[in-house]
Order: C-alpha cells, then sequence, then structure tokens
C-alpha cells in the first residue's frame, strides 16, 4: 500500500451560505484576500514537503472558480512540487483533459514536470464533475468520447521521437507536433483515470492504467473494483490484477487520542457540506446518460448533496468516507474496508480540508507515516487480489 | 381548436436523409409548409400547424438528435441541419414551400434559406436565434444553461402555468426524448452560444418574403435582437405577437396564423 497526501487547497473564509446561489462557479472572487491565500498556499506545500520527508506521496488536483479547491492550474503546483521535493512520488489526478482546449500543450507541461522532478509524475487524466464545465465553456455533450481522443493524442505526443506528426481527430487537429522535452520516463509516466462508475472502470482496466476512485465508500467501491479486475483480465493483462492499479479516496485524519482523531476527522467534513449547488450546475445536458436524466425528470436528485446537509461524522465514518482516530483506530478502520472492497494498493488520504489548520495536518501525517504506514504495508505485501 | 377527431392529425414515419434516419410528422394536404421547431422539439399537438394543416400539407422533422431522429457523429451544429432539410426538401420534391422556424427552428431556417432559397416561396421566423449583434461582454440571449427550469418557463412562455410540463404523467420513453432533447440543443448551441458568427453576414441573400415574429413577453430574443434580424433580410416584415412569451406559434396560435395570413395578403 502508498499513500498519497492529497488537499484541494480550499479556501475556506466563507460568506454565510445563505448569502450566496453557488460555492462553485459563480461565488464572486472579491471574497478571496490574496495575502491569506499566500499563507494557505505555504501551508499546503509545507505540508506535501513534509509528506515527501516522511515517505509518504503526493497527490495535487485542480477545480476551477471555487474556493473549495484554489488550485486551478495543478501542473503549476506539480511544477513547484517537482523542485521542493525529493523523493515522492507526485501524482496529479488529474489533468481535465476534455476540458482542456490544447491536449498537447498538457502534454508538454507533463513531460515538463517529469524532467524536473527527474521521473517521480504519475499522470492523472478526469473527465471533470459536472461543475467543470461552465467555467470551461466546454462542451458537456460527447466529453467521454473528447477525453480519450485528447488522451490518444497526449500519449502519442509522448512517444513519438521522430519529428513531427499530424493528427487529425473529431475533436483535435494538429499538423506539427513534435514536443520539448519527451518524458525522462519511458515510455511515458503512468497513467491513472479517475472513475466513479462501472462502465469507466472497465475502459480503464483494457487499457491498463490505475483506477482512482473518490469517496465511493462500502456501498459502491467494490463495484468499481470488481468491474476493473473482470475487465483487466478479459482483455488478457494477465489473471493476477496488481494491487497498486487501484486506489481509493477517503478522509483520513490521526490523532494522539480518539477525541483528538476525530476532531481532525469532524474538520475534513468541511469539504462534504461546502457544496451548495444549483442543479443547472450540477447536472448540464449531456452530462450524464439519458436514463439518470429520465429519473432526474421522475424526481430523483442527481448530484452529491442535498440543500442545507450537514453531514454527520459517525455516518461517513460508517459509509467508508472518513477514516479518524487513534492509530490502532484508523488502521482497523482501513484494513475493514481494504478487506470490503478485495484489496487496493493506494491510498489517495485526503488529510488536509476546510479549516484543518498546518499543525493539525502536519501532527496527523507524523502519526500517518509512523504509526499506521508501516502497518498498512504489511497489510498488502503477501497478498495478491486475484483471489477475489 | 381542431377536433383531434375530426381535423387533420400527425403522423410520424422515418425518412433516410445521408444515410441516417429522419422523423417527420405529416399532415393535411395543399401547398407544402415545412415546419423547424424549437429547442423543445416538435409536439404532434402543436396547435397552430394542426389549424394549418386543413389547408397547407405540413411537414415537421424532429432535427437530427431530436424526438427520435438519429444523431450522427458528424453533425454539430444548426448549419449541419440547414443541410439535412435542404436534402429532405429535395428528396420529397417540395416546391413554393412556405419555410417556418421557431427559435433554433428559426435559426436553421435562416440558415437553409442563405444556402438555396428556389424552393421556397415564403419564409416566417418565430424569435428566431442564430446571430450576435451585441456587445462581446453581454450575451444577446440569456444563458438558457445557467438559469432554474422555472425562469426558463418563464422566458418562453407568458403564461407558464398553462403549459407546465406534468413528468409524473409521462412514459419512461417520453421522459428519454426530453432528455434527449436537452441534450442535443447543447451540443448544437454550447459555443458559439446559440448563434453562428457567418449567419449575420449571409441574411441579405435570402431573396424570399420573410415574416420575422416576436412574441411580446419574448423573455429569450429581444425586440433589438428581432429587429436587427430582420434588417438584414431584404425583404422582411417585423411584427410582434400579443400576451406571448418565445414559443408564441404555441402560446398564441390563432393571433399567429392571423399574422401570416394578413402577411402573405398584404
Amino acid at each position: 500500500m502508498r499513500i498519497w497526501h492529497f488537499s484541494e487547497t480550499a479556501y475556506p473564509h466563507l460568506p454565510p451560505e445563505d448569502d450566496y446561489e453557488s460555492i462553485r462557479v459563480s461565488l464572486p472572487n472579491k471574497y478571496y484576500d490574496p495575502e491569506i491565500g499566500y499563507k494557505l498556499y505555504q501551508n499546503r506545500i509545507d505540508e506535501w514537503c513534509l509528506a515527501d520527508e516522511l515517505g509518504i506521496d503526493i497527490m495535487v488536483n485542480e477545480h476551477h472558480q471555487t474556493p473549495t479547491c484554489v488550485d486551478p492550474a495543478a501542473p503549476i503546483m506539480t511544477g513547484v512540487l517537482a523542485r521542493l521535493t525529493k523523493n515522492s512520488r507526485l501524482l496529479i489526478l488529474g489533468n481535465p483533459i476534455a476540458n482542456r482546449r490544447q491536449p498537447v500543450r498538457v502534454a508538454e507541461e507533463m513531460s515538463m514536470v517529469d524532467v524536473l522532478s527527474k521521473g517521480r509524475l504519475e499522470c492523472g487524466f478526469v473527465r471533470s464533475v459536472p461543475y467543470e464545465i461552465a467555467p470551461a465553456n466546454s462542451n458537456p455533450v460527447r466529453m467521454v468520447k473528447r477525453m480519450w481522443e485528447a488522451h490518444d493524442l497526449i500519449v502519442k505526443a509522448w512517444t513519438s521521437h521522430d519529428g513531427p506528426f499530424t493528427f487529425e481527430g473529431d475533436f483535435f487537429h494538429h499538423r506539427m507536433v513534435n514536443i520539448w522535452p519527451r518524458p525522462y520516463q519511458q515510455p511515458h509516466p503512468p497513467i491513472w483515470v479517475t472513475s466513479l462508475s462501472t462502465g469507466n472502470s472497465a475502459e480503464i482496466a483494457r487499457r491498463g492504467y490505475t483506477l482512482g476512485t473518490f469517496l465511493t465508500g462500502y456501498e459502491k467501491t467494490p463495484d468499481i473494483f470488481k468491474a476493473y479486475r473482470t475487465a483487466y483480465r478479459d482483455a488478457g493483462h494477465g489473471d493476477d490484477v496488481p494491487l497498486q492499479k487501484l486506489g481509493y479516496s477517503g478522509l483520513v485524519f490521526v490523532g494522539e487520542t480518539e477525541e483528538e482523531g476525530r476532531a481532525g476527522g469532524q474538520h475534513l467534513l468541511w469539504y462534504l457540506s461546502h457544496n451548495k449547488l444549483p442543479m443547472h450546475f450540477r447536472n448540464p445536458p449531456g452530462y450524464a446518460s439519458i436514463d439518470a436524466n429520465v429519473m432526474a425528470l421522475k424526481g430523483k436528485q442527481i448530484g452529491v448533496r442535498k440543500e442545507g446537509w450537514v453531514p454527520d461524522l459517525d455516518d461517513q465514518m460508517e459509509k467508508g468516507i472518513v477514516f479518524c482516530g487513534t492509530p490502532d483506530q484508523v488502521f482497523d478502520q482501513l484494513k475493514k474496508f481494504y478487506d470490503h472492497v478485495g484489496g487496493f494498493g493506494n491510498l489517495l488520504s485526503m488529510g488536509q480540508a476546510g479549516h484543518l489548520s498546518h499543525d493539525d495536518t502536519c501532527k496527523s501525517l507524523n502519526l500517518l507515516a509512523k504509526e499506521v504506514y508501516p502497518r498498512l504495508k504489511e497489510l498488502s505485501a503477501p497478498r495478491s487480489i486475484a483471489s477475489f | 381548436m381542431p377536433d383531434g377527431n375530426r381535423g387533420p392529425l400527425f403522423r410520424p414515419r422515418m425518412i433516410k436523409i445521408s444515410g441516417f434516419e429522419l422523423e417527420i410528422y405529416e399532415a393535411g394536404e395543399g401547398p407544402p409548409i415545412l415546419y423547424l421547431h424549437a429547442g423543445d422539439g416538435f409536439r404532434s399537438s402543436h396547435p397552430a400547424m394542426l389549424l394549418l394543416a386543413e389547408n397547407y400539407r405540413v411537414i415537421a422533422p424532429s432535427h437530427p438528435g431530436f424526438g427520435r431522429s438519429d444523431l450522427p457523429d458528424w453533425i454539430t451544429s444548426v448549419d449541419d441541419y440547414a443541410h439535412v432539410y435542404l436534402e429532405l426538401i429535395h428528396r420529397l420534391d417540395l416546391s413554393g414551400t412556405l419555410l417556418i422556424g421557431a427559435s433554433i427552428g428559426g435559426w436553421a431556417a435562416a440558415e437553409l434559406a442563405t444556402k438555396n432559397s428556389s424552393r421556397l416561396s415564403r419564409i416566417v421566423l418565430i424569435g428566431p436565434s442564430g446571430i450576435k449583434v451585441g456587445s462581446r461582454d453581454q450575451l444577446d440571449i440569456p444563458d438558457l444553461f445557467a438559469m432554474p427550469a422555472a425562469e426558463l418557463e418563464k422566458r418562453i412562455f407568458q403564461n407558464p402555468e398553462k403549459f407546465h410540463a406534468n413528468f409524473s404523467d409521462m412514459s419512461d420513453d417520453d421522459l428519454a426524448i426530453i432528455a434527449r432533447n436537452k441534450q442535443t440543443l447543447a451540443l448544437i448551441a454550447w459555443e458559439p452560444y446559440l448563434h453562428n458568427p457567418k449567419l449575420k453576414h449571409r441574411l441579405h441573400m435570402i431573396n424570399v418574403p420573410t415574416l420575422v415574429v416576436r412574441g411580446e413577453h419574448d423573455g429569450l430574443i429581444s425586440p433589438e435582437y428581432a429587429s436587427a434580424f430582420c434588417q438584414r433580410i431584404p425583404d422582411s416584415t417585423y411584427l410582434e405577437i400579443a400576451e406571448a412569451g418565445h414559443a408564441a406559434d404555441i402560446e398564441q396560435p390563432l393571433p399567429f396564423i392571423a399574422a401570416i395570413s394578413n402577411w402573405m395578403e398584404s
């Protein structure tokens, strides 16, 4: 098991929820104080550097036009970390390539980070959540096709070394692709793709990429991982599905006492509770399937949050979304989840969110590295998940 | 209102155009009307078209990706629709056609007429979208993809309660069509938003008499926008219909038909 420390670099100093229609897309940036923003960036970068010192890997992501994730250019953050850290793998999960107009530019950015970090990049590609559509002004229809076409172009740009090639797809056109630098890792950095559904996980497995799933808990994760394993074997990649091909992201806080651990877990819930969004941002036409929209027309809500929802810590722990407490408790919770879903090799640990302080985040990171990580490594070491 | 048991009825059928299946509704006999629907698709209960079918052969296709029409991968724009409908006119061997288009259907009608109007007699555009005439700092048409459904209804109808769709009474097939219509509307209208930057430079090529109609309470197409559309077409007339929103032909069928008749007689 590898642990990846992750924070969305939120700006948590918000007006009351009743004062705004949507936390994403349309919240005015007059509420952002660059002085505070500067300090927040320093704290988050320092935490990633601490993770590096502690032997924990690093994960960054990006969102746009939102205080929930003030990292709209993850390649820049990864470039900063490439220079400041020494050993950690650097996972960017991921590049929103259905929303980026120039896939070749993404190929260049990722190659540059790979060389800067001496081959430590793990490159994720994501379709993006629905509320990323409006900030990108990106057509919500045919996004999955657009994402895979962008991916094809990026991989070809990474792996072509004999001068320019041409590409005339349905979505992207280039006559002279010949990127400098080429990636440090050959043939290219490991590729990750996120998935919240079984259909998409099968496609990721067929291509042999690493799958990362987010907050899908006890309920949805087993089917997502199972679909991956089945498709991986069916594609002829081998009967032994390597654990490191699967990643799960939850909210993780380790305290010295149960009380301290739970207090940290409570802080992390900010990430779930601050997600006020109107339907037109949550469900742009074409993003969700026709079947899902038929259900929506019948009154079943699309999206993760009901209006005014305040998550309960015990509920979220029971669902496999939050893991918190003493080192023993966190290990037990993770082991139970690990067994339930059939094993996985990557814990994408959201160890900082909302108002969780820099000191508390560092404290939890230290305990996670020293008290929990050795046991997690042991847990996954001798086993294959072929038996599941 | 026509009595469904005695008056003409729309019957759907599929016709092959450019290698894909297009759904067309047809009713009545007489000179042809080609009706191009708005962003919410064509319904066979369309009151004004049923009335017109008493004296005309009314042909109403579902745009590719709407209703039960296929959506081939190569179709991504309203301009593509115009080419599809030129082929349809040719296949059905229509001539002297009265071309009527509402909203994005008006946009498609205008695109079509700028290319070839030889089989058209007249054109009626109802709250047409398709051009950009205002400043780059403001949308000409409010962002229908960034407003609650109830607000959109208010912009489409002066009296939205009368036309409010009750989804709980509908079959899954009908709900799937509604969802698919919305999806296709996004595909063709997302960017550039509800317009083709070329179209305003081509409208002067329309060489048949054209009536631009706007519901006086249209919350999507402003009077300035509709007038600008009209002014770019050489032989054109502008007219507003009282007590109607964006869907003037649906909300006020009788005044709408009277307006067309008066214009054709004048």
